[in-house]
């Protein structure tokens, strides 16, 4: 009834491509985002942000640059964990050797250098596909975890080897450091989510992503047609590299502050990322946040249910947790191998007809 | 849509949150993952020590423990969680003994700015000794340093004082935990001109193989161990597998466990372990802990590890923790002390044998004094050795120091560098 195309005429070019055409959809994505950015912050505390929204925010970023490779492009990658340390040191780096520029700018060109180092790693993509690329992204998740580990420069020679981010300030108001107030972090964060999200959407319904998605269905046909699939796979790896350090530099400066690159940044992260796009839904910007927010929020939920709500012992509700977690994952995955954004696409197309289907 | 009815659900979980309760304690431990072997002795003491002054005492000064627990499960982001919800429980978390390297060094900007003390016994930043710094953070009886050093020690000891041209191969974790007695034992070979090799090992340590078959290559004199949860019992049993000579395999307090040892059956029998503690249920605190603790019904965990290493660790983590609470109420006077408190307490802790003898733990562990300017103890601690026919470690040594020459050197560059970095005026 309200959920209609019907009605909302379009009488020039730019509406008739806008994001979201129907309506409902564009007032709910205002809404959504006023409520992110004017009412959220007002209500935050340290946990809320530290347990819940950062990291929802920052792999929902990881996600979004890892669909750009795997789904929209068909480029598998296992070295997201890798790609995000390489983001994180470059942060940390940056910080450290030019304290007097913003770290936004040091966000942003972190994001810069690793694309850079994932544009080097996707090179084998122009000769192996599949499994056999999964393998050679692989070995970049372990290059790199190796190199920083190893290389006393990119810790800046530290005795324990952990990187630590030191105070920074935006418009005079600290997001990095422990003194910062929740609401910053959370916005700083936010804007890059928000900024990301809006690139990434508008990137592939362009020419990039619709060259993407011709090699992901075919890459013969796709050359065929006029695709360098030269130029489409390496964008498409530094478009994805670009986003994974940013969410990696962001993850390390405004979320943890000190991080140590194994336990961080290990090929565990990887597939988390992994799995929050397959869960969340291949080729979908909604699908990363909902892949995110799966995996980030569901534990941090069943935890506080079972522990603090139930009283349960922790090491049983952190078993359950293991286990209601994964078999929800499986669940999900046979009753929708399209991942949560085709349910929500499911859901769109019933709402169009809702509530005379016939 | 699911974000929001997540979020309310989170609110609602929120709300129940433990029961109020006047002191504090914050037991964030891991029962679960490759660490728990290790984890779960030591928590399991930490709480049944509170338990029993629960029980026996009613509480610390008349103030009840509440205890809470959170389940970290030596993840960093886990820890941070755990941190954020703990950190408002009851009346605010008194004290924080977060088991893990990794998450102390992301606790201590946060709890130094929330004003909560972290102690981390015996791991952690070394150089959180220097309380000048680091206000609050402890790192009292023993640290990592003073481990590297009681190593070399002992090791001078067996050669009468000579090791020069001996080769000595370090096998740590690969990350902030591992790699923090390097620095020392580099000045120390540099001082007493015998040869480091090291050897790292990856999270989770399951995989040792090329590390061992390079220590049977290398054929070092001693091999010195920086390990943890499952990584121990994994290197014990590839040291067994190529038959190192076990009385020159030598682990730092955290790779000394009956649970590391055990795996490897009689073969890992001569294992040695450093210690800053006494090892063993001898004592009469144990009568009391099974009277009022495990007869009752209350032991943390599933109550089997009572008198184990790591269980005698936790628990002397927790007297220590209520030993700084007691001093805390002599000195504002006040039972129901807030965690600023506490730190004054803690900074102002003095342990003599005639306490430890008291609460019924005579000997337990070296006498030390806390103050400003040394927040990290004396230094001393002592080996011990694994008697695979027994079942049990045993001290083979005194209670000796560590190099301070060496050690008060590196902590005072460590410490300098962190205030310069993070714009702190030394206290004292």
């Amino acid at each position: 009834m309200f959920y209609r195309e019907a009605g909302d005429f379009k009488t020039s070019y730019v509406d008739d491509n806008q994001t979201f055409p129907i309506k409902f959809d564009r007032y709910r994505y205002y809404v959504v985002l006023v409520a992110a950015f004017a009412v959220i912050p007002f209500l935050l505390n340290d946990y809320w942000v530290n347990a819940v929204f950062l990291p929802f925010l920052i792999y929902s970023i990881a996600a979004i640059g890892l669909n750009i490779l795997v789904g929209y492009c068909g480029q598998v990658s296992l070295g997201t964990g890798g790609f995000m340390a390489v983001g994180a040191y470059a942060c940390y780096k940056l910080m450290v050797a030019f304290p007097e520029i913003s770290i936004f700018f040091h966000v942003i060109i972190s994001g810069g250098i690793t694309a850079l180092v994932c544009v080097l790693f996707g090179l084998p993509s122009l000769r192996i596909k599949g499994f056999y690329l999964a393998v050679a992204t692989l070995a970049a998740q372990f290059f790199l975890v190796w190199l920083f580990n190893r290389v006393g420069w990119f810790y800046n020679y530290s005795a324990s080897g952990q990187i630590n981010a030191p105070e920074r300030t935006v418009f005079g108001i600290a997001v990095t450091g422990a003194q910062n107030p929740p609401w910053s972090a959370y916005l700083f964060c936010l804007v890059f989510t928000v900024a990301c999200a809006i690139i990434a959407r508008n990137l592939t319904r362009g020419m990039a992503g619709r060259k993407w998605m011709a090699i992901r269905d075919m890459d013969i046909a796709a050359e065929i047609i006029g695709v360098n699939p030269l130029k489409a796979k390496l964008t498409a790896f530094a478009v994805s590299g670009f986003f994974v350090g940013i969410s990696g530099a962001l993850f390390f400066s405004v979320y943890l502050g000190a991080v140590e690159v194994g336990e961080a940044f290990g090929i565990n992260k990887s597939f988390l990322v992994l799995f929050m796009v397959i869960i969340g839904g291949l080729g979908s910007i909604f699908g990363s946040f909902a892949g995110a927010a799966f995996l980030v929020l569901l534990p941090v939920l069943l935890k506080n249910v079972l522990v603090g709500g139930l009283g349960w012992p922790t090491d049983l509700a952190a078993h359950l947790e293991f286990m209601i977690v994964g078999s929800l994952i499986i669940v999900f995955l046979i009753a929708e191998p399209h991942g949560l954004a085709q349910l929500w696409r499911v859901a769109k197309e019933k709402l169009r007809l809702w509530p005379f289907p016939h | 849509m699911k974000q929001k009815l997540m979020a309310t659900a989170l609110a609602a979980a929120l709300m129940a949150g433990p029961a109020l309760a006047d002191l504090t304690i914050i037991d964030t431990s891991y029962r679960t993952g490759p660490y728990a072997a290790n984890g779960i002795p030591f928590s399991d003491g930490y709480q049944d020590y509170f338990t029993l002054l629960n029980a026996r005492d009613g509480g610390i000064g008349g103030e009840k423990i509440n205890l809470v627990e959170c389940e970290t499960g030596y993840n960093t982001e886990k820890g941070v969680e755990c941190y954020e919800a703990t950190k408002g429980a009851g009346n605010g978390a008194l004290i924080y003994q977060p088991l893990s390297t990794g998450i102390t060094y992301q606790l201590i900007p946060k709890a130094s700015a929330d004003g909560i003390p972290l102690h981390t016994m015996g791991y952690g930043r070394t150089s959180a000794k220097n309380g000048g710094v680091f206000e609050w953070v402890f790192n009292y009886p023993a640290n990592y340093w003073d481990g590297a050093s009681h190593a070399i020690t002992h090791i001078l000891d067996q050669n009468g004082g000579d090791i020069s041209g001996k080769k000595i191969s370090l096998i740590y974790h690969n990350s902030a935990y591992g790699k923090e007695p390097i620095r020392t034992l580099e000045e120390l070979s540099a001082k007493h001109g015998f040869e480091l090799v090291l050897l790292p090992v990856d999270h989770p340590g399951q995989e040792q193989k090329s590390q061992w078959l390079q220590i049977r290559r290398d054929r070092p004199d001693y091999v010195i161990m920086w390990g943890w949860g499952v990584m121990n019992q994994v290197a014990i049993q590839e040291a067994v597998n190529i038959r190192f000579p076990m009385e020159n395999f030598i682990g730092i307090w955290w790779s000394g466990s009956e649970n590391d040892v055990k795996a490897a059956g009689p073969a890992a029998n001569g294992y040695k372990a450093l210690t800053f503690h006494n090892l063993g249920r001898d004592y009469p605190v144990y009568a009391d802990i099974q009277k009022h603790v495990v007869d009752a019904g209350k032991a943390a965990g599933a109550g089997d590890q009572v008198g184990s290493v790591l269980y005698n660790r936790g628990m002397y983590a927790a007297m220590l923790a209520a030993e700084a609470i007691k001093t805390a109420q002599e000195m504002h006077g006040v039972s129901a002390i807030n965690a600023a408190q506490l730190r004054d307490g803690m900074e102002n802790l003095e342990m003599t044998e005639a306490k430890m003898t008291a609460l019924g733990l005579p000997g337990f562990g070296p006498e030390f004094k806390v103050s400003c300017e040394n927040h990290g103890g004396n230094g001393y601690g002592a080996v011990s050795q694994w008697d695979a026919a027994a079942g049990e470690f045993k001290l083979i040594t005194d209670y000796f120091q560590s190099d301070q020459e060496i050690i008060s050197k590196l902590v005072a560059e460590d410490s300098a560098a962190f205030a310069a970095e993070n714009g702190i005026t030394p206290r004292c």
